[in-house]
């Protein structure tokens, strides 16, 4: 406890952080609520003088928008697909991680390095992967993907580029993504079975457990708590997602014949702030907030039913 | 069902690649369990004990030997197929399931022709929990149950699928003391009428003493004595023995045999005509003392201490191994303020043991 005397002592050394929180978290989320709830707003016509109604037509305005639907769709079935697939993965691959002696290090580094890797750089490579193979402006593009289903005597597929689908393109970036958030996933379930008293599986051989059902009835109850963990920060990862599209797409946020066909919430948001629309930018933040907010409270939810102990 | 231990022998091969020292946890230990008995594996930390139970269990494959259930041989067999139940220190109950999901588990596992249908496997869990008195518990979590009452249900959890052998490892040591005193009857009770041959493992000698039908006492992997426990109090087999058993421990005095009699320093306190002259170790439980102004043995008194039916007379003399010597005598023994005490001493809780081998030397009076 600090001594009341000596409180303004405290605020001194929380100042720095307060300040700086102050002005880069506080006042822009407040600001972001005003500019949202103001009509029409942006930033250029206040400087010229101009003043707004209050009112909720940004709301209901970027709701009309096909790009903001399209946005909102991609984005969900995105995080839909992907968290609970990167979970279940992360989750085999951590207890077949945990239960290999020799070279678990080695196995353990190599899963982690996306990690550490730049995402921009993850998807240059990925667009080069799922390249046609073909020349495009005097450029010979080996795509290794279109090269391997060669190979085995299938027909190359357009994945990224003119004459793709938005089906191939969202294969692309799920595969994309879900290996990009493997390496944390792995590393939290990990740590959990880690910490898993060795006795509840020597108990379990004892009564004659199958794999499947210590895995099913032991492994994944005991891991809940770092099960729901993980996928709730999967879903407010996911309904961020931005720098995996541009990795691959560039920023046009799709294919060259028809830009902006995967752009996200958070593409959105960015798409707004140069045509001086920052009410509208706002309103799609806020709204960006909200579902992740609900999302969040329903994984906490349903969480608490799940997870025990 | 009568277990049979043959020659059976752990080694761990040492982790320190440096030094390559080999632990040889158990020692070719072979004994026969006679069917329905409980057995008590008795010894220090480290004494390979709870090797010996996870063996049995068949958690650790032995390095040599076989181990028998009745007529069959189980040393390769796999732990679910030995038909065994485990007892965990820990209990290892699953944190996430209700008692009475904890108590089906088991069931739930069985395959094939053993395969129970929901209503069998209920009334065996049931079964199992009244046997055990936690029926009223069946759908708490074992986070909300004292550590009592986790213990029924792990010992429930093991009893449900009605094994060939039951095995507890430490099933006490978590326990406070008044509950340990409840709970080793609870054991003997349940063994008893379960009749299931069943080995625990303890490093309590009291605990061994009040409940087993058997002690095994071990050392560094090496059985010292298999008997019932009053004989292992009574006879013991060695100075490891001798000193391991009792409460107050036994008072061990360095002494030597000189033509037929036995000397305690320079005071001869016994006729041991069938000894050869040696140097001897001798072992005195602390109620063989009779404080006798005739008696052979003098010591210093330090101290007494009146525990209402007994007193416990705390003394010293320049030839035990202990600081102290504690003997415990009749309560009408008054010694107010004398310096010295004069013990003679009851002969068959006198114990004379080589000084070099340590093993016990029998005297032809007392055998």
């Amino acid at each position: 406890m600090v001594d009341s005397k000596h409180q303004w002592k405290a605020w001194l050394y929380l100042a720095p952080a307060i300040i700086l929180l102050l002005i880069f978290t506080v006042w822009p989320i407040i600001n972001t609520i005003r500019m949202a709830f103001l009509n029409n707003y942006s930033l250029q016509s206040e400087i010229g003088g101009a003043t707004f109604s209050i009112g909720i037509q940004n709301f209901t305005r970027i709701l009309r928008y096909k790009e903001f639907k399209r946005a909102l769709l991609t984005t969900t079935l995105l995080c839909v697909i992907t968290v609970p697939l990167s979970t279940i993965l992360a989750l085999i691959i951590a207890v077949c991680l945990n239960s290999i002696k020799p070279l678990s290090r080695f196995f353990q580094t190599i899963f982690f390095l996306p990690y550490v890797t730049n995402s921009i750089a993850i998807g240059m490579v990925f667009a080069a992967m799922f390249n046609i193979v073909g020349t495009i402006a005097n450029f010979n593009t080996p795509g290794v993907v279109n090269n391997l289903l060669m190979a085995l005597g299938f027909n190359p597929i357009d994945w990224i580029n003119t004459s793709s689908t938005y089906t191939t393109n969202m294969i692309v970036m799920v595969i994309y993504i879900v290996w990009n958030a493997l390496p944390f996933k792995i590393l939290i379930l990990l740590g959990g079975l880690q910490s898993v008293n060795k006795q509840y599986y020597e108990a379990a051989k004892i009564d004659g457990t199958s794999r499947f059902r210590t895995f099913t009835r032991i492994t994944v109850p005991l891991l809940s708590p770092m099960i729901a963990y993980v996928v709730i920060t999967g879903f407010i990862g996911g309904f961020k997602e931005y720098s995996s599209i541009v990795g691959v797409f560039g920023d046009s946020m799709g294919p060259a014949s028809d830009k902006g066909r995967l752009n996200t919430i958070v593409g959105f948001i960015y798409d707004a702030l140069p045509n001086l629309q920052q009410g509208r930018a706002s309103a799609a933040a806020l709204i960006l907030f909200v579902i992740i907010f609900a999302v969040t409270m329903v994984n906490l939810y349903v969480g608490k039913k799940r997870t025990h102990y | 069902m009568e277990v049979r231990l043959q020659n059976l022998t752990k080694i761990f091969p040492s982790r320190n690649k440096k030094n390559p020292e080999e632990v040889v946890a158990v020692n070719d230990f072979t004994f026969t369990i006679p069917d329905g008995k409980l057995i008590g594996l008795l010894g220090p930390s480290g004494c390979g004990k709870s090797t010996t139970l996870y063996m049995l269990s068949g958690l650790q494959k032995p390095t040599s030997g076989r181990i028998f259930f009745g007529d069959d041989d189980v040393t390769e067999l796999t732990p679910e197929n030995r038909g065994v139940g485990l007892v965990f220190q820990n209990y290892a109950l699953y944190p996430h399931m209700t008692v009475k999901q904890n108590i089906l588990f088991p069931l739930q596992n069985l395959k094939g022709a053993d395969k129970l249908s929901k209503e069998e496997m209920l009334d065996r869990a049931y079964e199992a929990a009244k046997l055990v008195q936690i029926d009223e518990l069946m759908d708490r979590k074992p986070s909300e149950l004292s550590g009592g009452q986790q213990q029924r249900v792990a010992i429930a959890r093991a009893l449900v699928k009605m094994p060939r052998v039951l095995l507890l490892d430490e099933p006490l040591s978590n326990l406070d003391a008044r509950l340990r005193l409840q709970t080793r009857e609870e054991i003997k009770r349940i063994q008893k009428e379960t009749k299931i041959t069943t080995i625990f493992v303890t490093h309590d000698q009291e605990e061994a003493m009040s409940i087993s039908d058997l002690i095994v006492v071990m050392k560094l992997g090496v059985v010292q004595q298999i008997d019932k426990p009053q004989d292992v109090y009574d006879n013991p087999k060695n100075l490891f023995v001798a000193k391991f058993l009792g409460t107050p421990p036994i008072n061990v005095f360095d002494g030597e045999v000189k033509n037929g009699s036995l000397f305690i320093g320079e005071e001869k306190v016994m006729n041991v005509s069938n000894v050869p002259d040696k140097k001897v170790f001798v072992g005195i439980r602390p109620e063989g003392f009779i404080v006798d102004p005739k008696g052979p043995l003098t010591c210093k008194v330090q101290n007494i201490e009146v525990m209402g039916r007994d007193v416990s007379i705390v003394s010293s003399n320049a030839a035990s191994q202990n600081p102290i010597i504690r003997s415990i005598v009749d309560a009408d023994v008054k010694l107010d303020g004398a310096e010295e005490v004069k013990f003679s001493l009851k002969p068959h809780k006198v114990f004379i043991f080589d000084a070099e081998t340590e093993e016990r030397i029998y005297l032809d009076e007392v055998k």
